[in-house]
């Protein structure tokens, strides 16, 4: 027995009316559509352009003077326009003096972050909030000279050692760690905390092993970034360590050097002059010592986010299938 | 293992608002009772005040006594910690720790508690916790998998699990299949029938069928309004309860008048 089949109009045919209702444009939003789209894409290629022009600027002009000579000896004896000399002492000194920051303001701001994340409440923690964000904002010199007047009631004026730099590195860095943590932690949802509560862990255990756990990839991040913003200070480093042409790894104790600091002495000294004929005598060494060392800063700062990438990954909660 | 709980004059604040009033009743050991009642009545906050987790929300608090084999939860010296190691909680969306695995998810109670275990105990723990809760065929091959990999009914289960291991005296479950499909549903329905031979379950349900289906006796929460508190209206065995109620707020409830 043959029914009838519904009549299926043939593709391409249709009701007239409800095919002009669904293909007429609607010109206004289209318009408006592209409008936005060029707006957005453009606004995203001039955003881009600084950052190009930079990185290519301190490639090409840094990446001549830029050799394994270069990295691994201090300026020691050096002087004039000799084709001599390296940032091995700067980079000794960044790094120990970023490091040391790093050890004195990451404790201070993850724990200030569990404070008002966790255990903060009323005015107390609305004041730690209002100073951290207060804390941001301090220019750089600013904290230099409170570190350096700091150490100078101790140890008297003219006072200039890596830690003094630590110092004043970790009033920048704090509020940037206590920010990007506190961010992480309150990302953690409560469940998990219920959970934990549920299961008969006291609170500090619940702090520790499930709040930090959950969020130790995005704390390791935002500490990555708080150095990277840190590492390329020169101001208070220069009123606070100091410079000095040789290598000194002892934060406590004597002046050092700075890949920032490094830079901006290097450029500051300008053109060498030169004697006419004379054969080992680079009148722009100083300049160009100052791109190469700018560009192993961009490098280390690179390295330290791909790092914290790495490691953000490495502890992130495991995805499911 | 199971303890019988009898609360007494049980008032329970947010701030100064005061959420649930006047509850006194007698939870019966190795039984399942349901609390249901319309939304907002109290019931989860009444839950909550049973493992003391009701006070981990800033502000609130409890007025009453609440005894659990005649000790008082919220007498002087009571450790609030120590309780929850006697009552355990499963919440309504089922929440496995992200950052581990099934095995590890198991555990949590032992490991978060820096607690030392072997590495024998640590399995026999892992296999008859998963087992309790039926869980153990499904993921016995993939015990290091996240908990995460598993679908909402399997982490519900999986939480479950994560209670039972550390050997609680009472079970309190907030609206646990909510949020789970009908076949979910029943495998918690069932391994709930099978877990009350051992322990005290208080369960809180909007789905009066499954209160019906599981529970043995069943307590009725009503709101009056809001802003007022939420009240116990009665409490019986749950064949009374759904066939002939004394009060006719749960008769219209539960013949679906309102709520």
């Amino acid at each position: 027995m043959a029914t009838a089949a519904p009549t299926t109009p043939a593709p391409g045919t249709g009701n007239a009316s409800t095919r002009a209702l669904l293909t007429t444009a609607d010109t206004r939003r289209r318009l408006t559509d592209r409008a936005m789209t060029v707006v957005v894409s453009l606004a995203f290629a001039i955003a881009l352009v600084p950052l190009i022009s930079l990185a290519w600027t301190v490639v090409s002009n840094g990446i001549g003077r830029l050799s394994p000579y270069f990295l691994t000896v201090s300026m020691r004896g050096v002087f004039g326009g000799m084709d001599a000399g390296g940032i091995y002492h700067a980079i000794v000194g960044t790094v120990l003096v970023t490091g040391a920051a790093a050890v004195i303001s990451v404790p201070i701001g993850i724990m200030a972050a569990v404070y008002l994340v966790e255990y903060g409440r009323g005015p107390l923690a609305r004041a730690v909030t209002f100073f951290v964000d207060v804390m941001t904002g301090i220019p750089s010199i600013v904290a230099g000279l409170f570190a350096y007047a700091l150490f100078a009631v101790f140890f008297g004026p003219g006072v200039r050692f890596g830690l003094v730099g630590a110092v004043a590195l970790s009033v920048l860095m704090i509020p940037v760690v206590v920010r990007s943590c506190e961010e992480m932690l309150r990302l953690v949802p409560n469940e998990l905390r219920e959970a934990s509560y549920a299961l008969g862990v006291p609170k500090w255990l619940t702090v520790v092993k499930v709040v930090l756990r959950t969020a130790v990839g995005g704390i390791v991040t935002g500490v990555m970034l708080a150095v990277a913003r840190v590492i390329g200070e020169t101001a208070p480093l220069l009123v606070t360590v100091g410079v000095i042409d040789s290598i000194n790894t002892n934060v406590f104790e004597g002046r050092m050097m700075t890949l920032p600091v490094y830079v901006f002495r290097q450029y500051a000294q300008g053109l060498v002059p030169c004697t006419e004929g004379a054969t080992d005598c680079i009148a722009t060494v100083n300049i160009d010592r100052a791109w190469a060392a700018a560009l192993t800063l961009i490098l280390i700062v690179m390295a330290l986010n791909l790092l914290a990438r790495l490691v953000a990954r490495w502890f992130a909660p495991k995805a499911g299938h | 293992m199971a303890q019988r709980i009898d609360i007494k004059d049980l008032d329970v604040y947010y701030g100064s608002f005061r959420a649930v009033a006047d509850v006194g009743m007698t939870i019966e050991p190795r039984s399942i009772t349901a609390l249901i009642g319309p939304s907002g009545c109290g019931k989860s906050t009444f839950l909550r005040t049973l493992n003391r987790m009701h006070e981990v929300i800033p502000g609130a608090r409890v007025q009453g006594t609440v005894l659990m084999d005649g000790v008082d939860l919220y007498g002087s010296g009571v450790d609030p910690v120590a309780v929850r190691r006697q009552v355990g909680m499963v919440f309504q969306r089922p929440n496995p720790f992200p950052t581990m695995s099934i095995a590890e998810n198991v555990l949590a109670g032992v490991k978060l508690n820096n607690r030392r275990i072997s590495k024998g105990d640590a399995n026999d723990l892992v296999e008859s916790s998963l087992r309790g809760a039926n869980l153990w065929n499904e993921v016995k091959d993939r015990l290091d998998r996240p908990g995460s990999s598993l679908s909402g009914g399997q982490q519900q289960r999986l939480c479950i699990a994560r209670a039972i291991a550390v050997k609680p005296q009472v079970l309190l479950m907030d609206e646990p299949c909510s949020a789970l499909d009908p076949i979910s549903t029943l495998a918690i329905e069932d391994l709930m029938a099978e877990l009350k031979d051992d322990y005290t379950i208080v369960i809180v349900t909007h789905n009066m069928q499954q209160a019906a289906r599981v529970s043995d006796r069943t307590a009725f929460f009503t709101i009056e309004g809001t802003g007022k508190p939420g009240r116990l209206v009665e409490m019986d065995d749950t064949r009374t309860m759904f066939s002939t109620p004394t009060q006719q707020a749960t008769e219209d409830y539960i013949s679906g008048r309102f709520g």
